[in-house]
């Protein structure tokens, strides 16, 4: 049986059960004039889950375990003695094999894998019946023990509502479960990685090339700093070049000077900048603005300007970024009390005055929390840079000159042909992880500042 | 004598909303005029026609004419930021800005360009302090934060920061309604003080504060000027019914 | 009190001055802001522009006029044959692409068959399948182009190709036309054969699983922490932890996804369900963020209302607050939904840049999705990919501007200002 299949019938079980609790509660009379403490509909809904829940959970428990069992009961066939030693051809042969067993393919590469289908499809099938009877199994004893609790004294509505907090609960847990998920792969994969490559080496070392690693000093050639370097000058400095000035200006202009009209369109064609897309930026990074940006480097007699480079990259990051600097502005302008704005209006300065010398001040550690969080967007920022810039890591201060940054690597270490365990990989979630921190950090300064900021004017 | 400020047949609209209608009032020189009235009489709204604050209000449209010394201030070629830095305002929460006591009374002088040396400055800050009367209070910390004072301190710092600019007439607009009686008293002395040196105009709703501290007293209702004359006359021998009702509390 | 200071003459020269120059900064501070907006927009209408610019000629297709004469070579196929579902097969087995490949040499000289498409041959065989009277006779059809004469048609190609377009054209062959292909073909090898649909159905199938998982759990999560989590050392944790996840890099959830759903769990690689799943990580919180501001955007006095009638707390929630915030829900899940379907560095972490030809069935097939077409085709050095990857990109920007449209409008129409 399909799994839709399955799951349709215990959907109709649990339906079945649902209508056949409302039609039973439904006969109750109140006896003078006390009332129910559940309505037709809550035993309905009890008799339902009781039906529903043990079934899915096993189905959900069976889903991850089952594959395990079938490879095993597989491997104790005869036919699987000619295996090779546990690696890649054995995983290959194998999966295979299963793909010919539920006849997802119909060619076979190794003969052995042919000779193994047949044991797959019929492990595959054993435990196919399984499940469908244990899961319907469970599910009508849930909902007939369920059903035999449908008596005019049971409070359904309390047990329901139970259950729904419950569910509630967990939904707000697979926040925890993710951000666990993430510290966890990437604390154990870099673990490994820290465990062949010493940790002193990735974070100080100045040499960054993992297309040749030496392999009896694989340190010498995954020293990050470079990366950390190009990521900070990239993302920090020249992205914020744009983004702080032209972000900041637009908030001003748009709360402080134009007319509600015009703000009401205008301040949504700024956003849409957010909206497009990274990779259209980085294709638009990469086919105009690099080379343009190449040509006035050679204009300029900058004998390396790269058609790479961190300029290109980092201009178009700050175009992306301004619509952010420019909301967190303005929403900082918009918390400064107006009787602050009126009292340096009464004395006669002028608006560009107020706002320079009393707004922006009483308003800057909302904009500086926003511009924190604008660093920790763009310096996390991967399209772009791995469209517009360059995979070679250098440590140079001219914009005009290619650098490359962690985001970058992730990709390009990832994006090959590797093993998942080799040093390349496991250097990806040590770039990862740093990555992780580094705006982690920059996420809880920011907006602890944007938070006591808030509270300072309520 | 001619007066400093002299309103003919004003109106202000909100939008369609008319919340003046028809005032015409003189303020005299180096004295002090209360507007009294009931909440949303407008006075409020026609103080800060007199430096144009309703500017900032995007909808507020003045008809009519204010004339300041004789010079009409809503002409097209009036400069408001001259305007505010003569006709000086205090309003009804203190608002201080967000910098050191100096740097707010310092405010004021420095984008006028007043004072130009530091000396001068500094004599300018201490002046304007003296004369709010909270020199001797803040002298040893003027480097701390305005916002860090209390809420009377804060009030006269607005003074302070207010005569700072050597302006010739100076607004209040309910200027001790968020101070206790202790700061309040200490405000009302300090209006008794500046009253020979600008023309003040004060908008409150306390009658006694009126009483105190006003030569003149205006009586505002529903955006108009039911009376106006001498503070005394207006408390012992109101001409109207409605000033009588109000200032006995009928109503308020 | 000291004694007074001259009173400031503001008629004097020097106030005049001083005031002038001040009105002065007042402006440029003004143009100052003036200019930025200004300027932000236009590098917004820059991009697009160049988009529009370089892709719409993505959707058109340069053909070349053959002559095909199957009443002189009669193929090996039955009327009967090009019925059932083995027509394609027939047709292919029956030699018609070289049979097409002879008619271009014939017609355009030596070398011909390399001025027409590889994929030439398919439109010939789709005019059979609709009409078989072909079979046996003699007709003329417009065939796509080589990639090499579809550039130089449309732009600058190379001298060559350039000359022979100028042959072609002097002889009436050429011809442009919209490339109804586009829309419907999957990714290859050819330029002039390429699709997005196959990239769009991966997205669909992708966001079809991002939403069944991020919406259900992100409103829930967002009534819990609202309505009923009490104040302790685990609400805040959850908290910081949503907005956290919030603001983490998005390519750190695809290294989440590498590990955990392809490293830990086995699930298929470049599958739509992993990416669906990767990015329901990422959308989630976005979902109980705008979720919570429009359920505290629901007043009070509705949820007393409703609990002095004696209504449970579970019943006030569901029957009174869900359904008046549900309005701002939808807007912030549509607007997470876009941010998802413009994604493209987490899903590159699962492997769904895979070469996918076939657009994918099933939520486990291999596949791929727009955003990372289009960075896989922007980085083929074929010429005639920098039109179709600026055309995939107008679809996608059209796409996105739909759902955004449709946020702004639900937004309008259904929000409440209490």
């Amino acid at each position: 049986m399909t799994p839709l299949a399955l799951a349709i019938i215990v959907f109709g079980l649990a339906l079945i059960g649902w209508l056949a609790a409302r039609m039973r509660a439904a006969t109750f009379r109140p006896p003078g004039h006390a009332r129910f403490t559940a309505l037709p509909v809550h035993y309905g809904y009890f008799v339902a889950i009781c039906a529903l829940v043990p079934p899915l959970v096993f189905l959900a428990v069976w889903s991850l375990t089952a594959p395990a069992l079938v490879t095993d009961t597989v491997l104790a066939t005869p036919a699987a003695a000619a295996l090779p030693p546990p690696g890649f051809e054995r995983a290959s042969i194998l999966s295979e094999a299963r793909a010919l067993g539920a006849g997802r393919s119909h060619g076979a590469f190794h003969d052995l894998a042919a000779q193994l289908a047949p044991a797959y499809a019929a492990a595959q099938t054993r435990y196919d019946w399984i499940a469908t009877a244990v899961a319907l199994l469970l599910a009508f004893a849930g909902g007939g023990l369920a059903f035999t609790r449908v008596r005019p004294d049971f409070a359904a509505r309390t047990q329901v509502e139970r259950v729904v907090m419950l569910l509630l609960l967990a939904a707000s847990l697979i926040a925890i479960l993710t951000t666990v998920g993430i510290v966890a792969s990437l604390l154990y994969e870099s673990s490994r990685f820290f465990r062949i490559v010493p940790i002193g080496d990735f974070l100080f070392g100045t040499h960054w090339s993992p297309q040749v690693i030496d392999p009896r000093d694989l340190g010498a050639s995954l020293g990050a700093v470079p990366l950390f370097w190009g990521t900070f000058f990239i993302g920090a400095v020249i992205a914020m070049a744009v983004a702080i000035p032209f972000g900041l200006m637009s908030a001003i202009y748009l709360t402080q000077y134009a007319h509600a009209a015009t703000r009401a369109w205008l301040k949504p064609v700024i956003e849409m900048l957010a909206g497009v897309p990274t990779v259209v930026y980085g294709y638009f990074a990469a086919l105009t603005v690099a080379p343009a940006v190449r040509e006035v480097g050679v204009a300029l007699g900058i004998a390396n300007a790269s058609s790479e480079s961190a300029l290109a990259a980092g201009a178009v990051m700050g175009i992306m970024i301004i619509p952010f600097v420019s909301s967190m502005a303005d929403d900082s302008i918009a918390a400064v009390p107006a009787a602050m704005r009126d009292g340096s209006l009464a004395m006669g300065a002028t608006p560009s005055e107020t706002i320079r010398r009393v707004i922006l001040p009483a308003a800057l550690p909302g904009v500086v929390g926003g511009i924190l969080l604008a660093v920790s967007r763009a310096i996390g920022e991967t399209m772009i840079v791995v469209m517009a810039a360059s995979g070679v890591a250098t440590l140079t201060a001219n914009p005009f000159a290619s650098t490359t940054t962690v985001t970058k690597q992730i990709v390009d270490l990832l994006t090959g042909e590797a093993e998942f365990d080799s040093a390349k990989t496991l250097a990806a979630f040590a770039l990862g992880l740093t990555l992780f921190v580094i705006t982690l950090a920059l996420n809880v300064v920011a907006l602890s500042v944007v938070k006591r900021y808030r509270e300072a004017y309520e | 004598m001619t007066p400093k400020i002299s309103a003919r047949d004003v109106s202000v609209f909100y939008g369609a909303k008319q919340a003046i209608d028809h005032v015409s009032i003189d303020v005299d020189r180096d004295t002090v005029l209360a507007f009294i009235g009931p909440s949303g009489c407008g006075k409020s709204t026609f103080l800060r026609t007199l430096n144009r604050m309703n500017d900032t209000v995007a909808s507020a449209r003045v008809t009519g004419e204010i004339l300041l010394d004789g010079e009409d201030i809503y002409a097209s070629g009036m400069d408001v930021v001259q305007l505010r830095a003569r006709v000086g305002m205090v309003f009804q929460k203190p608002n201080p800005f967000p910098k050191s006591i100096y740097e707010n009374v310092a405010y004021g002088p420095r984008i006028h360009g007043l004072a130009t040396a530091r000396a001068d400055l500094d004599a300018l800050v201490e002046q304007s302090l003296l004369r709010a009367g909270l020199w001797d209070e803040v002298k040893d910390r003027l480097s701390d934060s305005g916002t860090a004072l209390s809420g009377g301190q804060q009030q006269r710092l607005c003074i302070a920061r207010a005569i700072a600019v050597d302006p010739e007439v100076i607004l209040m607009d309910e200027p001790c309604s968020a101070l206790d009686p202790i700061a309040t008293a200490r405000i009302e002395e300090l209006i008794h003080e500046l009253k020979g040196r600008y023309a003040i105009v004060i908008v409150t709703h306390n009658m006694q504060q009126a009483a105190r501290v006003s030569q003149n007293t205006a009586f505002f209702h529903l955006g108009r000027l039911v009376e106006f004359g001498a503070t005394s006359d207006i408390f012992t021998n109101p001409r109207e019914e409605r000033t009588r009702d109000y200032i006995t509390g009928r109503y308020g | 009190m000291n004694n007074p200071r001259q009173p400031t003459d503001w008629t004097a020269a020097a106030v005049a001055r001083r005031t002038r120059r001040r009105y002065a900064a007042e402006r440029r501070f003004r143009l100052a802001g003036l200019a930025a907006v200004w300027l932000s927009a236009a590098f917004l209408a820059w991009l697009l522009a160049s988009m529009v610019w370089q892709g719409t000629s993505g959707f058109r297709q340069t053909r070349i006029t053959l002559p095909i004469d199957l009443a002189a070579a009669p193929l090996p196929v039955t009327p009967a044959q090009l019925r059932g579902r083995g027509a394609d097969l027939a047709l292919a087995g029956a030699g018609l692409d070289a049979l097409v490949d002879r008619a271009a040499v014939r017609t355009l000289g030596p070398g011909g068959d390399a001025l027409i498409s590889d994929g030439a041959w398919l439109v010939v065989r789709d005019a059979i399948k609709r009409d078989p009277a072909l079979l046996h006779r003699r007709f003329t059809i417009a065939v796509p182009a080589a990639s090499a004469i579809d550039v130089a048609a449309k732009h600058d190609g190379t001298p060559a190709a350039e000359a022979m377009v100028a042959t072609l054209d002097a002889r009436g062959l050429l011809g442009i036309g919209w490339s109804g292909g586009f829309l419907t073909a999957a990714d290859s090898t050819d330029s002039t054969r390429v699709g997005i649909w196959g990239a769009l159905k991966g997205s669909l199938l992708t966001m079809a699983v991002t939403l069944a998982l991020a919406f259900p759990i992100g409103v829930l999560a967002a009534l819990y922490l609202e309505e009923y989590a009490p104040r302790n050392r685990w609400t805040d944790l959850i908290e910081v932890s949503i907005n956290n996840l919030a603001a983490v890099p998005s390519i750190i959830f695809g290294l989440l996804g590498l590990a955990v759903f392809l490293g830990t769990f086995h699930l298929p690689r470049s599958a739509p369900l992993v990416g669906g799943l990767t990015l329901a990580l990422m959308t989630m919180p976005v979902i109980v963020i705008t979720g919570r501001n429009a359920i505290k955007a629901v007043p009070p006095s509705i949820r007393d209302a409703a609990l002095a009638v004696g209504a449970s707390p579970v019943q006030v929630v569901f029957d009174h607050v869900l359904p008046l915030a549900l309005p701002g829900i939808l807007t912030g899940t549509i607007i997470g939904m876009a941010r998802a379907l413009g994604e493209t560095a987490p899903l590159l972490m699962i492997g769904m840049r895979a070469f996918i030809a076939s657009p994918p069935g099933r939520l486990t097939d291999p596949a791929t999705v727009l955003p990372v077409q289009i960075f896989l085709w922007s980085d083929d050095i074929d010429r005639g990919f920098i039109e179709k990857t600026s055309a995939a990109i107008i679809v996608l920007l059209v796409v996105l501007l739909a759902m955004n449209g449709i946020a702004i409008y639900l937004r309008n129409r259904f929000e409440t200002r209490w």
